[in-house]
């Protein structure tokens, strides 16, 4: 029979300041706080990671556009689709361009490549680091004298912030060619016409805040992501769980900076 | 086999000193007042159960973990006291083997063993970058596995890849990590020979994190048997074991049965 060995366990014991869930959550918003606080810092000291976030640069924004455009070119082609019905009982066809182009430009292009950004790029990052952080590769890294944040956190969310506007126009053109195309099907609308009529409309204002949106929602999926990956816990499942995390809690802050932005944007209109 | 080197103590500054460690987790104190000394050139390995802190140790010691109270001291810095700066500098001093190996998966061998190097020393051309990655994979003896990348490698491989990563800064100090955990027996060899030739070539001090008999009698000068959260005993392994105490016979025991 083999000897027995317990393992000596001293413990003391478990204080909450109001409850463990309550504490959690508290401490949870706290160490977001602190974690965005020390991007800040690290940002803009010394050695600068250039070439990395070229690369997550990359990795982020030249590996996405096969899905945005999909994305924005479907989008075009059925809200072009669905919104024509509507206008045609008001004989306002022709505003067909207009409305398409405000809708495009204000609200999709940004929030669907926002969404989609949150899906694929949030989710890996969270994946990620979270693999790196359970396989002790984050601790490897710092024990050789390398900052793992400047390296892994500051040039995933640079990268995602910087590229997240680059998408949104991008998918906002594309969605513009999507309904022109409809458009064309079925009005026989020149090019020409199309784009003069749709950009008609649109203002500096609605293109600034896009690309303001844009920065934001960019700045948000990579905070998200790189905060859940880079405190993964718990082996694979903390890893799931990380990369999980990062997109839910990714496109909810979305939709809510969506709804504060539209009030302040339409309050300076 | 290589025989490690003889260490005399006499008037000697150590490289790592530890007094009174203390370290918990929550409601668990897994460190308990510990105080030991590790020599230049020494091989101290830390024997001890699952979950018994031996990790916890060497993790506080290359300053991944901040201790609740007592010092160490590393080449003479308290390193839960110096600045950020310094911690970086001391660390281009320490090799941490880790239990995982944990070699950058999305790198090949030739870049994990590139990137603490290029990273530490920007002075260095590219030859001189390869030259000291084809040295240390010599020393590891896995020049072949250059353009390898990590998830093509065998256990053994990874944990000398992890090991060469480390060489490649030229460390004073190794802390390794469960260096044999998880590997078959002649591996095992290979590796405990490659420490005790770490040990020759590189005149590095080590703490080798350990529940194989095995590895601590063949690498170690020295070695601790560590139990509730403190050092029961120290000494040579013939010393730490010949003795009647229950709990180190136990583990002894337990070992050797294991073993068989």
């Amino acid at each position: 029979m083999e000897p027995e060995m317990e393992i000596p366990v001293t413990t003391k014991p478990e204080k909450f300041v109001v409850s463990k869930n309550a504490d959690s959550f508290f401490s949870g918003i706290y160490n977001v706080y602190v974690f965005i606080g020390r991007f800040f810092k690290e940002v803009f000291s010394r050695p600068f990671e250039f070439k990395e976030v070229i690369n997550q640069c990359y990795q982020v924004g030249y590996k996405s556009l096969p899905l945005v455009s999909l994305t924005g070119f479907i989008t075009g082609i059925v809200f072009t689709k669905q919104s024509r019905p509507s206008l045609s009982n008001f004989g306002a066809s022709s505003w067909l361009p207009s409305l398409i182009s405000i809708a495009i430009i204000r609200a999709l292009a940004p929030l669907v490549t926002a969404l989609i950004a949150a899906g694929k790029v949030g989710s890996n990052m969270g994946a990620e680091l979270g693999s790196m952080k359970v396989t002790e590769q984050i601790d490897a890294m710092e024990v050789s004298a390398t900052n793992p944040f400047k390296f892994l956190v500051v040039t995933r969310v640079l990268a995602i912030t910087f590229m997240l506007p680059v998408l949104v126009l991008y998918t906002g053109f594309i969605g513009m060619i999507g309904a022109y195309l409809n458009i064309h099907a079925n009005e026989l609308t020149s090019f020409t016409a199309f784009f003069k009529s749709a950009f008609g409309t649109i203002s500096f204002l609605d293109i600034f805040s896009s690309i303001f949106k844009a920065t934001v929602y960019g700045f948000t999926i990579g905070v998200a992501g790189c905060y859940q990956g880079f405190y993964a816990q718990n082996g694979t499942q903390g890893v799931g769980r990380a990369a999980n995390l990062a997109v839910v809690l990714s496109m909810f802050l979305i939709f809510l900076e969506e709804m504060v932005i539209v009030q302040f944007v339409n309050a300076i209109r | 086999m290589a025989d490690k080197k003889n260490i005399q103590y006499d008037d000697k500054e150590p490289v790592i000193s530890i007094r009174d460690l203390k370290k918990s987790f929550g409601t668990l104190n897994v460190l308990n007042g510990i105080d030991v000394d590790i020599f230049k050139g020494e091989n101290l390995a830390v024997l001890g159960r699952s979950g018994s802190g031996k990790s916890v140790l060497i993790k506080i010691i290359s300053g991944l973990l901040k201790p609740d109270s007592g010092m160490v001291k590393v080449l003479g810095q308290e390193v839960d006291k110096i600045s950020t700066a310094a911690l970086q500098q001391l660390r281009l001093k320490i090799g941490f083997s880790f239990q995982s190996s944990a070699l950058y998966d999305s790198m090949s061998v030739s870049e994990n063993l590139a990137f603490p190097l290029v990273r530490n020393r920007r002075n260095l051309s590219t030859k001189e970058v390869n030259a000291a990655i084809e040295s240390v994979l010599n020393d590891v003896g896995l020049s072949q596995t250059i353009n390898q990348m990590p998830s093509e490698l065998s256990g053994g491989q990874k944990k000398r890849i992890g090991i060469a990563r480390t060489l490649i800064l030229q460390p004073e100090i190794m802390l390794y990590d469960e260096p044999t955990a998880g590997l078959d027996p002649i591996t095992c060899i290979e590796i405990n020979n490659l420490i005790v030739k770490v040990q020759q070539q590189y005149n590095t001090s080590s703490i080798i994190i350990t529940h194989d008999l095995t590895c601590a009698k063949t690498t170690a000068n020295r070695v601790a048997m560590i139990l509730d959260g403190k050092f029961l005993t120290t000494g040579s392994f013939e010393e730490v074991f010949n003795t009647e105490d229950v709990a180190v016979r136990t583990f002894y025991d337990y070992n050797f049965i294991n073993s068989k």
